[in-house]
């Protein structure tokens, strides 16, 4: 619980809470996106550097994006939020599953053998090692990710061109 | 194609920027007001009265007319008629102007003024740097700032003043001719009358 | 001697450090390493600026500023101080909380791009193993700021603008980062150090192995600098900030000095990116004859990075606007499968190592490489007749 982890935890916590609440969905947006940069200072702050830098390059530089086209290309009309309960009337529906899964989670995590026997030292792991743990062991699902990103982009490919093949 | 045209636009542009450098018309600035080009000869701007002679009073072709005032479409020109009268180039006498004003910040440069004078006299100039910081006075040019003396007139439109020259010239030998011819003309009577007269006075004593 | 003068600022440094309290060292030293960028970079911005008004100027038959100083040299400073004196105006319904902050969010990231790379010879801020995906990285967080300005302005153009420089950005970034993975690839490391560093052995004697006298070299160095052109938004890729086409694009509200920001936070992603391609393709601070070294290295540093910003000045001169179809046609259509190809062909190049002599090797990567330009070239070219005129002769 170092004093790094705890500013960072407590940033994240903060703009994950104003992601959900706010009633401007941009802001929204850009409060995830506090949350994705959190995130990777996490990933930093555990010596995990590929991880890290790869959130910011993924999920700040591309997903984000994303987020935010999709908000812009998809609002039109509707710019007034206060339609919109933020608080909607089932609330107690969530609070149930967020403490169910909350509560299974910490069970998982606090059985694991990880934290009973902790390692001596955080190996510092390299980018050559994982690049060849990717081609040695997991070869297997990175081929499968690929393909699945392939299939992916063809579908996207074919959305946008049926649209304008449509009369 | 396939990048030739870019690098051969890159090369004139490289032609175009050391160019510039060395010869004249890679670079056209001319850099006001340090430099100036010289106006062309049809260049007009604002009205001048033209005089000769090196007089600015009384040398001025102006006679007070008022054609200029009448024809001018804005009405800027004002003139008062002076009471003293001066010889023109040939010799007779003319009127002259005593006040003879143009506004230049009403005046529109269409030059009709210079077209319907019969006598010369005023032309257009082709000075431009009038700007002022006086709103109300300083753009109303007085008889004593207008007049301007025929050498300017040749400097700035040397074909135009070479014809007025030459016509105003052929007139004024003309006119001296023709007064060379009356004075003769009247010497010879003079001569004449003195001759009857002696004639007459000389059978009158017979008489006696 | 010459060693002493390569490495005069980092012995300074070193001394600077000594000179400081045990405990404030570590702290000392960062920020010992973080201010010359920050002074050095804004400089060459300055200077940069009155660079390419006098040398568009003189590409379009005309002077650049003359007036402000010897030769227009203190022009940046009346342009400084003309921004830092203009009436800030932000539109009534802008969202003033995101228009605000989106020229800190341009550039903050710019600036932490420059410290991972490497101005000398040991003279990188910090000397991070994955150099080039921090990079990357930080660069793609750029972004960001575009769709802030553009948002945040609450305005038609700019949004029209923002979503345009997004795209175009979004499209240019892949080629970017294909074409530095050739590098990557055959240097084994992403670290900037290390990459050149892998540079310095020289061949025939004379010759550092820049990565840029390879035929993968070449092609990926210019696919890179056009990638980068585009990715900086300077002409020919310029359109979202255009001024005859969209205004200023995102910019459109933008006043006073948050435009300075913005117009700074732009070159000085222009130089991060230069100072990039340099370290990856033209061997970073190395000199390209080994018969030179004894030039200090961070002066061939600057020197490229000045050679790279002539260049970018004698584009913009010369080469007209692309329009957003042309521009995604050019990025998607050609740049990408070149950039693949590309890197068929480094790994063709690595492993013909023992097949023959370089000369051998360079021909025939160079044949793979020209081959699919030129049959992509002809069939990205639009169909067009030549032009007839009717009525001139």
């Amino acid at each position: 619980m170092s004093f790094p982890f705890i500013i960072t935890a407590a940033l994240m916590l903060v703009s994950a809470v104003a992601a959900m609440s706010l009633r401007n969905l941009v802001h929204c947006a850009l409060c995830l996106i506090v949350t994705f940069a959190g995130l990777a200072a996490l990933f930093l702050q555990m010596n995990a550097r590929f991880v890290g830098f790869a959130q910011i390059l993924v999920y700040i530089g591309a997903v984000a994006i994303l987020i935010l086209f999709a908000i812009l290309l998809t609002r039109s009309s509707e710019m007034k939020t206060g339609q919109l309960r933020v608080v909607p009337s089932s609330w107690w529906v969530g609070i149930a599953v967020a403490l169910v899964t909350f509560g299974s989670l910490a069970l998982a995590v606090s059985s694991s053998t990880l934290l009973k026997h902790p390692p001596s030292e955080p190996g510092i792991v390299t980018v050559k090692q994982i690049g060849f743990q990717l081609m040695e062991n997991y070869v297997l699902p990175l081929e499968v990710i690929g393909l699945l990103l392939t299939a992916a982009m063809i579908g996207a490919a074919l959305i946008a061109m049926r649209e304008k093949q449509s009369p | 194609m396939l990048g030739t045209g870019i690098i051969k636009g890159m090369a004139e542009t490289a032609r175009n920027f050391l160019g510039s450098y060395t010869s004249e018309d890679r670079l056209p600035t001319v850099q006001y007001p340090e430099e100036k080009i010289p106006a062309k000869e049809n260049a007009r701007s604002f009205p001048f009265l033209v005089h000769d002679r090196n007089d600015a009073e009384m040398g001025l072709r102006c006679v007070a007319c008022l054609i200029c005032e009448k024809e001018c479409p804005p009405q800027c020109i004002y003139i008062v008629k002076d009471t003293i009268k001066k010889p023109d180039h040939t010799g007779k006498l003319q009127n002259h102007p005593k006040i003879f004003d143009i506004d230049i910040s009403v005046c529109m440069s269409c030059q009709i003024c210079v077209e319907v004078c019969p006598f010369d006299a005023i032309k257009m100039d082709t000075a431009f740097e009038f700007s002022t910081t006086d709103r109300f006075g300083a753009l109303l040019l007085h008889k004593d700032q207008l007049a301007k003396s025929n050498e300017h007139y040749q400097k700035i439109h040397p074909t135009e003043a070479a014809e007025v020259d030459a016509r105003l010239t052929g007139e004024t030998a003309k006119a001296e001719a023709k007064a060379k011819a009356d004075v003769e003309a009247k010497a010879k009577a003079a001569v004449e009358a003195k001759a009857k007269a002696a004639a007459a006075s000389a059978t009158t004593p017979a008489n006696v | 001697m010459s060693t002493t003068v390569d490495q005069l600022f980092v012995s300074l440094k070193h001394w600077l450090v000594g000179l400081v309290p045990e405990a404030w060292q570590t702290i000392a030293s960062i920020l010992l390493s973080i201010a010359p960028i920050l002074g050095v970079f804004p400089l060459l911005f300055a200077i940069t600026t009155w660079l390419e008004r006098k040398g568009l100027g003189r590409i379009q038959n005309r002077l650049g500023p003359n007036r402000v100083g010897p030769f227009g040299w203190f022009q940046p400073i009346a342009d400084g101080i003309k921004m830092l004196t203009k009436e800030d105006v932000v539109p009534r319904s802008a969202d003033h909380l995101v228009h605000f902050l989106a020229p800190v969010v341009l550039i903050v990231p710019v600036l932490l791009a420059y410290s991972v790379l490497p101005f000398g010879k040991n003279m990188v801020a910090i000397d991070l193993d994955e150099g080039v995906l921090f990079f990357f990285a930080v660069g793609a967080a750029t972004e960001l700021s575009v769709f802030m300005a553009g948002w945040g302005s609450r305005n038609k153009y700019s949004v029209l603008g923002a979503m345009r420089a997004i795209a175009q950005m979004i499209s240019y970034e892949l080629p970017l980062v294909i074409s530095s993975l050739t590098v990557v690839m055959l240097t084994g490391s992403l670290s900037l150090v290390t990459i050149v560093d892998r540079q310095a052995p020289v061949i025939f004697g004379f010759l550092h192995q820049w990565n840029v006298f390879t035929p993968w070299g070449l092609a990926g160095c210019v696919l890179f600098f056009i990638a980068a052109t585009a990715e900086s938004n300077r002409t020919p890729f310029d359109l979202p900030e255009g001024e005859s086409e969209i205004i200023a694009g995102y910019l459109i509200e933008y006043s006073g000095f948050k435009y300075a920001l913005f117009f700074m936070g732009e070159y000085l992603g222009l130089f991060a990116i230069s100072s990039l391609g340099i370290t990856l393709f033209l061997g970073g601070w190395l000199a390209p004859f080994a018969f030179l070294d004894w030039i200090p290295s961070y002066l061939w540093f600057f020197l490229k990075l000045f050679a790279l910003i002539c260049l970018f000045i004698w584009i913009r001169g010369t080469l007209p606007r692309l329009r957003i179809d042309q521009l995604m046609n050019f990025a998607w259509k050609f740049m990408l499968p070149m950039t693949l190809i590309n890197v068929a062909v480094a790994g063709l190049w690595y492993f013909s190592r023992e097949w023959g002599g370089i000369p051998i090797r360079w021909f025939m990567c160079a044949f793979c490489i020209a081959v699919p330009y030129v049959l992509l070239g002809r069939a990205v070219e639009p169909r067009v007749a030549r032009r007839i005129y009717r009525y001139s002769n």
